[in-house]
């Protein structure tokens, strides 16, 4: 009973998290662009957030502030790396680090209570209580994470789809071929890590909403458990190639995730050691689909060494 | 139609590694030209397609392009001009992406990219027709992605790629080489068949001196960053092979002279 419970959770929170996870794979596999600015920009759609409900801004609007001011996270990597030519990796974490600073001034201090605020769970809780449904607030998040995701496929499978989108598809794949076609491969970029640092920026507003705070540490490796998403949907979804499905996969990376971070937790294993074992997943996880390829190398070498004996 | 004054390339400027590339070039390119380039390895053909599209900026001299000094223009701004098919088959499309959106972003070269849906059913239906004409069942494939493609079939797609919508002119940097001979000879032979069709101007590199001599209607020999020789209309076509590598030997001070000219 207490594992369905905390199963529960896990949905909620693979869910939620899984619009971050959303984010970075539009930049680590659509662009092919290491984007570090991650766990700087989820902090700041928290802080944001925090901050503007603190301050009385009804939580859905705090929520669309949070994602512009992801936006923009996203566009001062893009124009380290673009305009000052600064290598994408060092680009990202210098956006990252200084967003730290900027965080700790959003919100004036290292910590914010939202617990006897309002947020977008909440009010639906209580919507939903008012019509005589009483929902666990791992119920009502579930049902918040499933709206954003959708939304956000759907607003991405259409915007990826467009002229635009294609061909910042196509700078993920040859920026060659893209420039010979008439496109500034600056502005591609640009325009990938503006809407994926939104998204994760979103990630970081429903996060700490959910969690009822926003910590400026919130963030620390935000990133590996992004990646961690994206390849643990990879390998249990290998076969998918539609863009549509793949973000798909995605998401549900994110909450098997999720799931074997609570299961582990009720195994005994301390919080501590999370990051850890996040580590450890994603290296699991990079590395499972080459040992499983060369292992059928393997088996096929052996198999022509047969039948070449045998013939 | 494209004019070529004194066009300097030098790479490495002021380090030991300096190498001047293009040394003064110039060439006068007619409309309709179908212009075959041959020369050594380093002899600076690459280069000079390059700095025509703009891959990178040339030190001096202009590029004019039906009466406008394109030579400041970043490579995307001349895009709408130009046609490009590499020698890498995979450099000139994207691998992930389908077949048909790969001939969707090529329809667009060089036009300004909105918020419409990427590809239309009308555009399908013209790539389906298109792609027929290659000749290699590509028009059912339309859906595929270009990386399970073989690198004959995705070369032959960058050249319908690359004259969808008639470039003013269409470079072709030895995108046969990297081909079987049965592919190259069909992917030579398609290519010729496009440029006639749609009355093309072409600039073809190949080490193939047969091929150089059989296709367009002129023929440039380049060496050490200049062209050293020139040649149209019927005394190219009465052009054997071994005359290109006598006149080579003669043009070139007898230097330098590679097998990699035979191809
Ligand atoms: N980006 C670059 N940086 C430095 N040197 C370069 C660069 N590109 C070409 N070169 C040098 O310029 C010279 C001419 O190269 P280019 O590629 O134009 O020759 P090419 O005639 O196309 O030869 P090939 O037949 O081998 O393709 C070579 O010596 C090459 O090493
Ligand atoms: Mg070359």
């Amino acid at each position: 009973m207490q594992f369905l419970l905390a199963v529960e959770g896990a949905i909620a929170q693979g869910l939620l998290w899984s619009v971050l996870a959303l984010g970075s794979y539009l930049t680590f596999r659509l662009l092919n662009f290491t984007d570090m600015t991650v766990d700087g920009s989820f902090t700041t759609g928290a802080c944001v957030t925090a901050i503007c409900i603190v301050n009385g801004i009804p939580p859905i609007l705090a929520l669309l502030v949070s994602l512009l001011a992801g936006g923009i996270a996203g566009a001062i990597t893009g124009f380290l790396h673009n305009k000052l030519e600064i290598p994408e990796v060092l680009a990202g974490i210098l956006t990252q680090i200084s967003l730290y600073s900027i965080n700790l001034r959003i919100l004036g201090r290292a910590n914010q209570q939202l617990l006897q605020y309002d947020t977008i769970f909440k009010q639906l809780q209580n919507l939903l209580a008012e019509i005589g449904l009483k929902l666990s607030s791992d119920r009502v998040a579930i049902i918040i994470g499933l709206i954003f995701v959708t939304i956000v496929i759907v607003v991405l499978y259409w915007f990826f789809g467009t002229e635009i989108g294609s061909i910042i598809r196509a700078t993920g794949n040859n920026e060659a071929m893209v420039r010979a076609l008439g496109q500034n491969t600056e502005n591609t970029k640009f325009i990938a890590l503006i809407i994926a640092n939104s998204c994760i920026a979103l990630a970081g507003s429903l996060v700490g909403m959910y969690q009822g705070a926003a910590d400026v540490g919130m963030g620390a490796g935000a990133i590996v458990i992004g990646l961690a998403s994206i390849v643990i949907g990879e390998v249990i979804l290998r076969r998918v190639i539609a863009f549509g499905s793949k973000m798909v996969a995605v998401v549900i990376g994110s909450i098997i995730y999720r799931i074997i971070v609570a299961l582990v937790l009720q195994l005994g294993l301390s919080t501590n050691d999370l990051k850890l074992l996040t580590a450890i997943i994603v290296a699991l996880a990079l590395f499972l689909p080459n040992a499983v390829s060369k292992h059928n190398a393997k088996k096929a070498r052996e198999l022509a060494a047969r039948e070449t004996r045998d013939a | 139609m494209l004019q070529i004054e004194n066009l300097t390339k030098t790479f490495d400027p002021g380090t030991v590694n300096e190498k001047k590339v293009i040394d003064r070039l110039n060439l006068q390119i007619s409309a309709g030209d179908f212009i075959t380039v041959i020369g050594g390895n380093g002899a600076g053909k690459s280069t000079m397609l390059n700095l025509i599209c703009g891959v990178y900026p040339a030190d001096g001299g202009k590029i004019i392009l039906a009466g406008n000094e394109i030579q400041d223009m970043p490579e995307h701004k001349r895009a709408k001009d130009f046609g490009r098919v590499f020698q890498d088959p995979l450099m000139g499309t994207a691998a992930n992406m389908q077949l048909a959106e790969n001939l969707a972003l090529a329809f667009r070269r060089g036009k300004r990219r909105g918020l419409s849906w990427g590809i239309s059913e009308e555009e399908r239906e013209l790539y389906r027709k298109r792609l027929a004409t290659l000749g290699l069942g590509l028009e059912d494939r339309l859906n595929d992605k270009i990386g399970l493609l073989s690198g004959g079939q995705r070369q032959a797609v960058t050249l319908l790629m690359a004259t969808l919508n008639a470039p003013k002119l269409l470079l072709l940097d030895e995108h046969t080489a990297a081909l079987d001979p049965n592919t190259a000879e069909i992917v030579l032979n398609l290519t010729d068949q496009i440029i006639r069709e749609q009355k093309l101007t072409a600039l073809m590199v190949t080490h193939n001196m047969q091929a150089a001599i059989d296709h367009g209607n002129r023929l440039i020999m380049m060496d050490k960053g200049n062209i050293i020789y020139d040649v149209r209309g019927p005394e190219k076509q009465k052009l054997k092979v071994e005359d290109l590598l006598r006149l080579f030997q003669e043009l070139s001070g007898g230097s330098g002279f590679s097998d990699s000219m035979l191809g």
